[in-house]
């Protein structure tokens, strides 16, 4: 008697399908809602999520995926024919989680039916031949077979009892199935919150320079994912400014370098004329407004950079973005400076947040803090390109029409500490690190259902505990006199496996037995 | 007492800790080498009530060899406890030993010092009710080995909570993670003898196993009982991982990270964990699989939680946002 509790699963039938269509979808439709197949389907989507935390994803980081297509140019056209960029919305996952589904609707509409009814239902009335029942205990008693019952009635409490000729019948535990029907029930709530929410919502990336300012409209974003459903009219109309940046690092230990503390300072105004207000972001503290969220996701460096042209005259004067590409945040960026004369210029290198050298590395920086701040960069001279009409990344040059400024016979490389200043060859004129900005790295997202995947987490976790530890459970009490005492049988039947039934047998009969009645 | 001090106290008690593991060990083995000498049916009984055939002379060895067995027993639990008390200390300096001090659970030398803590606690906790003197040897072995490949491989000094840890979240989080994982643990372990044990009968019925003497495996519990084990201890966890999972885990992604769930690879490890140690209860609900294939699901289930936990670590380090976990 072990649990009967998917009860649909004895209808599969194992024999060849037959041919008309009506049938086979009728047989299709059984086996895809069989136990078997769930389960199959279960170990399917365990398995087919597991190459998308080998394979770098593009949605997960779009950069890793990308540099790992550069390193594996023979096996790239077979993993995008694959989907392995995007498992988890690639056909094949999607069918494993559709068909899952599929089989949990199958599974949920008939034992919800069954349930509606077995709700009602009232205990089985007590059998012939209770001995036969896993647990069994009798014995004699002085009492009158009415208090026997009435007391054994009282001693089942939170059981349903029907009352019998000379016996009577319990049954608890119902609500167990409703527990497990909540439970699947829940698991399709969630999978509607979470794709739901990706059609409502948006999700934004920008970097902002402290100092700089924020409107909430998809052209001042650097990246915008709006779902499909979402109307970019309706972006709420806030502002923000960021006024300041603070960060600590860790300095020992395998974390050292890590940083431990990063806080940004936001003021920020809700509409288009509401109150400025400040407050401060950061990582587990984001800001809400009207509905989004801004979050504190990444930081690092924007070098002051001034760049003279050949008149002396200042080109470009102001901080410039330079993207970390380790944890050590030694990072690379590009500076444009269209504006100088005669020709334009170009810078394209890295900085090095606290710079450090050796013969064997190069240069480095030893610490993410801006401790000893530097500047390396190759110089172009030209044409940007940035007339052409076509849209140009802000972090890499065009070399179509560059060329790199030769010193000495070889292409200049300029190096900079804070505060100096370098003049370029041919008076072409000069370039001087002013110092240090910080810039960071916001998310904005807005996820109008998320509640709804949660929600439906939390009922599945309260079904699962229901379906889990609410164990049914069945008890007869059977009295009658013999030789001027009452015989009384007690039995009972577990409906789940690792219940406790024999110690409840037990006592109920010791209970019943004691004479105090 | 100062931070500085804390850490210290950390260290020591942490080798005091191992060192009384590793006598537990030992007692427990001295216990089950005594048990050589006793009959299967001995322990628990009292002499009387037995039929020792050899008279008097073999009922008094036998009686002495019993009790013997079970003093080991007992001094190995003590010892057990002792050990999980200075391993608690241990534990608790950590956090006092940071400035500001905070919970033990930066970064994974302390997550495994926690994790092995609460595998011990489940083994002591279900000790009196399931009679578990036969796991004693495989706990106190496994918290042993892994303490020490802790000490060795994953020591780090003390540092403060890095920024995504900074949420009252981490304890909620990472409480319920570990605390399911020890109970998974000790599930599998139950899971682990089960397979032993049903090789062991069969290949006895086969006539290809002759000690027929009181050997470790004859006292394990029947299968029936491991498997009840098995079952209950995946019960008690797999609602407490799903918490820690799929509610704790993704609500405070949402304000680390600015979104629920991410697919990070602990998080698509925790995933695949959490949905075959589900089909295991569902194996197990519906389709009535006990015993040996409930037990491989359960073994599978273990292995991608341990492979979670370290594998993640190591092999995809710096791709994981988890990575200090």
């Amino acid at each position: 008697m072990s649990e009967p509790v998917f009860s649909h699963d004895r209808d599969v039938e194992t024999g060849v399908a037959p041919l008309a269509p009506r049938e086979f979808l009728r047989w299709t439709w059984r086996q895809l809602t069989s136990m078997r197949t769930a389960l199959i389907l279960l170990f399917l989507l365990a398995l087919g999520a597991v190459p998308g935390s080998v394979i770098p994803q593009d949605a997960v980081d779009a950069l890793k995926s990308a540099q790992w297509r550069e390193a594996h140019p023979s096996l790239t056209p077979i993993w995008e024919k694959l989907g392995l960029f995007h498992v988890y919305s690639s056909v094949w996952f999607t069918a494993i989680y559709i068909l899952l589904m599929v089989s949990l609707v199958g599974c949920i509409l008939p034992r919800t039916r069954v349930y509606f009814k077995a709700m009602r239902a009232r205990p089985p009335r007590t059998p012939r031949n209770l001995t036969r029942l896993p647990e069994y205990r009798t014995f004699t008693t002085d009492q009158e077979p009415d208090v026997v019952l009435a007391r054994a009635r009282a001693a089942l409490s939170g059981y349903r009892i029907d009352d019998h000729e000379g016996s009577l019948a319990a049954e608890r535990g119902y609500l167990r199935e409703a527990g497990n029907l909540v439970f699947h029930i829940s698991v399709l709530i969630v999978l509607v919150g979470f794709a739901t929410g990706s059609l409502f919502g948006y999700k934004g990336g920008v970097i902002v320079v402290t100092g700089g300012q924020f409107a909430n409209v998809a052209s001042q974003y650097d990246e915008f994912a709006p779902g499909s459903l979402f109307n970019i009219k309706n972006l709420a109309p806030f502002s923000f400014k960021i006024t300041d940046f603070d960060v600590k690092f860790i300095t020992q230990g395998r974390e050292a370098g890590m940083a431990q503390d990063f806080s940004a300072g936001v003021d920020y105004r809700t509409g288009v004329d509401g109150a400025l207000r400040h407050t401060r972001i950061a990582v587990n503290h984001p800001l809400s407004i009207q509905g989004a969220k801004v979050y504190l996701i990444g930081h690092g460096y924007a070098p002051n950079v001034t760049v003279r042209d050949a008149d002396g005259t200042v080109a470009y004067s102001g901080p410039v973005v330079f993207t970390p590409e380790d944890a050590t945040f030694r990072s690379t960026g590009v500076i444009k400076v269209p504006d100088a004369r005669p020709t334009q210029l170009g810078f394209r290198g890295e900085f090095y947040p606290t710079y450090a050298f050796t013969m064997a590395t190069g240069p480095f920086s030893a610490f993410p803090d801006d401790k000893n701040p530097a500047l390396s960069m190759l110089v172009y001279a030209g044409n940007l390109g940035m007339d052409s009409g076509v849209p140009q990344s802000v972090y890499a040059l065009d070399m179509k029409g560059l060329k790199p400024v030769r010193k000495d016979n070889k292409a200049m490389r300029v190096d900079l500490t804070l505060g100096q200043t370098v003049t370029l060859p041919n008076g072409l004129g000069s370039v001087t690190f002013d110092g240090v900005s910080r810039f960071v790295k916001l998310q904005v997202s807005h996820n109008p259902s998320g509640w709804v995947a949660l929600l439906g987490m939390i009922m599945a976790l309260v079904g699962l505990l229901g379906s889990l530890f609410i164990k049914p459970r069945r008890v007869w009490v059977a009295v009658r006199r013999e030789g001027g005492r009452t015989l009384v049988d007690v039995a009972g039947l577990d409906r789940s496996s690792g219940g406790t039934l024999p110690e409840q047998i037990d006592a109920l009969a010791a209970h019943l037995e004691e004479n105090k009645a | 007492m100062t931070h500085s001090q804390f850490e210290l106290l950390s260290n020591q008690a942490i080798a005091v800790c191992g060192t009384f593991y590793f006598l537990a060990l030992l007692a427990h083995l001295a216990e089950w080498a005594l048990g050589r000498t006793v009959p299967l049916d001995a322990v628990g009984a009292t002499a009387s009530s037995q039929a020792v055939a050899g008279g008097t002379d073999t009922l008094v060895a036998v009686e002495e060899s019993t009790e013997r067995m079970e003093r080991w027993g007992r001094i190995g639990v003590i010892l057990t406890v002792v050990a999980a008390g200075m391993q608690f200390v241990a534990v608790a300096s950590r956090g006092l030993a940071a400035d500001p001090i905070r919970v033990p659970w930066g970064n994974m030398y302390e997550f495994t010092m926690t994790g092995t803590l609460v595998v011990t606690l489940v083994y002591l906790g279900l000790y009196r009710k399931y009679k578990l003197s036969w796991l004693s040897p495989v706990v106190t072995g496994f918290v042993l080995i892994t303490l020490m490949a802790d000490v060795l491989l994953l020591y780090t000094p003390v540092v403060p909570l890095r920024d995504a840890l900074q949420s009252p979240w981490l304890i909620i989080h990472v409480v319920a993670a570990i605390t399911a994982t020890g109970a998974f643990t000790i599930g599998g372990m139950a899971s682990i003898l089960y397979l032993v044990k049903e090789r062991w009968l069969e290949r006895q019925a086969a006539g290809k196993e002759t000690s027929a003497r009181a050997g470790y495996l004859a006292r394990l519990p029947g299968l029936v009982e491991l498997d009840r084990l098995a079952y209950r201890t995946h019960a008690f966890a797999f609602p407490v991982w799903t918490f820690a999972a799929l509610i704790a885990g993704p609500i405070w992604a949402q304000s680390a990270w600015g979104r629920y769930w991410g697919w990070d690879p602990k998080e698509v490890w925790a995933f695949i964990t959490w949905v075959v140690y589900a089909a295991y209860l569902h194996a197990r609900a519906t389709a009535g699989w006990k015993g040996r294939a409930a037990a491989i699901i359960a073994l599978i289930g273990l292995a991608t939680l341990w492979f979670n936990f370290i594998g993640i670590n190591f092999f995809f380090g710096s791709g994981s946002m988890h990575s200090y976990a």
